[in-house]
């Protein structure tokens, strides 16, 4: 419909997000009649998205073109912008933005950096971008949701943890439990993409490979590899993250900073 | 009659939370053997004076001394091990009433043997709970479950926070009598929090009673309760 009524691409791609927009507008309006209010939050984000997007291409097209540092350049600052996004998840938890980004940095720079090393991933910046950006997308919603569980496991464990300390447990010790159930939980998604595979999703990676002519079985393959790297990159953030974030919320006391109420800290003795 | 030793001795402790005085310039002696009831209404910083003695919460001021030693020259794992602690809700680990017990030695690579961990729960009165789970204990039970767990760090001061106000009357003074023997029995010093006056009169030898953080009376049963 909407391809017949706009025949330049550009004011299609923007009847296109105006309609996709509208959507979710509708998905928020439902949300409100339950009572759930996401207005601000979705409509900023929706705003920012577009923005950010739209940016970022007319970016890459001269980028696309230039020399190959500007690949490494641009995904340093894809960590940076993913580690400042995720560390929304571990709100009240003093150094989260160091440890995200430290996080995001570790599993996915060092899966690209291998990959590329071994030829894996094409130098090509034109390959290069798409899928490091894909893995670092991963790797940022995979430290969101560990931290997002951390969170809240402590907030409502703070008895048990206190006990294990009382009798004598290192703070290590006492949140073990939690901290394993954020490292699981977190990669859910991964493993479930891994398992669906071809099934439930044919991601887009392989649509535009087959679009852009390359043997389709050859597609699929790399499809496979792209999902492989994204859940080992995961991985390796959620367990980076998940381990360092454990020595935040205690002070060099073992007492246990992130409590429930005042702003979740509270005073204690200062960190060593 | 010949003094025993002070094994815990506060020192003008004290604990700020924005500008708030929680706990204001404590400073008190227990000596080995003795039992302090902490009372005072609610609110007055009872929980929050307990929870400074095995630093589970850090001074604003002063300090603790155990024994003669600054408690912050002591490892908080090796403090907290000899200073126990018993809290009004007992918070169980997912597991069996053995793997409870063993918690507190397991953090030092010790291990409590089944014959130990027996001889604490005949000491609580759940003598046939060794290998049961945890899961469908009842609050008295589980409380008793607490305070053997505590023991078997074999510590030498014992913090109790109001460790029987969330049991009912019948359980309640099971778990009183039963730490009324235990203390008296393994020769413990004990800080014992409660906002019963009664319970103070039959457990503790000295009473400390606070107000808004601060001691407003203090010193022996008879002087502070049957004045
Ligand atoms: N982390 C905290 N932040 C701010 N205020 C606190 C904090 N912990 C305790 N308080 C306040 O300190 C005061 C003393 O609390 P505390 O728990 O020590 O009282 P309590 O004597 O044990 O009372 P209760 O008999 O009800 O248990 C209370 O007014 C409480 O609201
Ligand atoms: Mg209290």
């Amino acid at each position: 419909m909407l391809n017949r009524l706009f025949t330049d691409q550009l004011q299609l791609g923007l009847a296109q997000s105006a309609v996709a927009a509208l959507l979710v507008f509708v998905v928020v309006l439902l949300g409100r009649w339950r009572k759930v209010h996401l207005e601000r939050e979705v409509a900023i984000a929706l705003v920012r998205g577009l923005v950010q997007i739209i940016a970022v291409g007319s970016v890459l097209v001269v980028l696309l073109r230039g020399p190959q540092w500007t690949g490494a350049f641009l995904l340093a600052a894809m960590i940076l912008a993913a580690g400042a996004i995720s560390t929304k998840r571990a709100k009240g938890i003093p150094g989260s933005l160091l440890v995200s980004t430290c996080s995001i940095a570790c599993g996915s720079g060092s899966v690209i950096a291998i990959m590329t090393w071994l030829g894996v991933i094409d130098t090509a910046i034109t390959s290069l971008i798409p899928v490091g950006s894909m893995l670092i997308a991963n790797a940022m919603n995979t430290n969101g949701l560990a931290l997002n569980r951390f969170r809240s496991d402590v907030l409502a464990h703070v008895g048990e943890i206190e006990t294990a300390l009382a009798l004598g447990a290192s703070s290590k010790q006492s949140i073990a439990p939690y901290v394993q159930a954020s490292f699981e939980t977190s990669l859910i998604p991964a493993i479930d993409s891994l398992r669906s595979l071809g099934i439930v999703w044919i991601p887009g990676l392989m649509a535009g490979m087959l679009l852009s002519g390359s043997r389709p079985i050859y597609a699929a393959i790399y499809q496979f590899v792209v999902i492989a790297m994204i859940f080992a990159s995961s991985s390796l953030t959620s367990l980076v993250s998940t381990m360092l974030i454990s020595s935040h919320v205690f002070t060099s006391a073992d007492q246990l900073l992130l409590r429930p109420g005042n702003g979740e800290i509270g005073t204690q003795a200062k960190k060593a | 009659m010949p003094e025993k030793s002070i094994v815990l001795r506060t020192d003008l402790l004290s604990r700020s939370i924005q500008n708030r005085k929680l706990v204001d310039d404590i400073t008190v002696e227990v000596r080995a053997g003795e039992v302090l009831a902490v009372v005072g209404s609610s609110g007055s910083g009872k929980s929050s004076f307990l929870r400074l003695l095995n630093r589970l919460d850090e001074p604003s001021s002063g300090t603790v001394f155990l024994e003669d030693i600054d408690y912050r020259t002591i490892p908080p794992c090796e403090l907290r091990r000899k200073v126990g602690m018993v809290t009004q809700r007992a918070f169980l680990f997912p597991g069996t009433v053995y793997e409870n017990l063993q918690f507190g030695p397991k953090q030092r690579g010790e291990e409590l043997s089944e014959n130990l961990a027996q001889e604490l729960l005949d000491g609580v009165g759940l003598s046939s709970y060794l290998m049961r789970d945890v899961t469908h204990l009842s609050g008295g039970e589980a409380q008793r479950i607490s305070i053997a767990r505590a023991l078997a760090n074999t510590p030498s001061v014992l913090l109790l926070d109001e460790p029987t106000s969330a049991l009912d009357d019948e359980s309640k003074s099971g778990v009183e009598g039963l730490l009324h023997d235990i203390i008296r029995k393994r020769r413990l010093t004990c800080v014992m929090v409660t906002h019963d006056v009664a319970q103070a009169a039959r457990m503790a030898t000295h009473v400390m009673m606070l107000a808004d953080g601060r001691v407003i009376k203090e010193g022996t049963v008879k002087e502070v309760l049957h004045a």
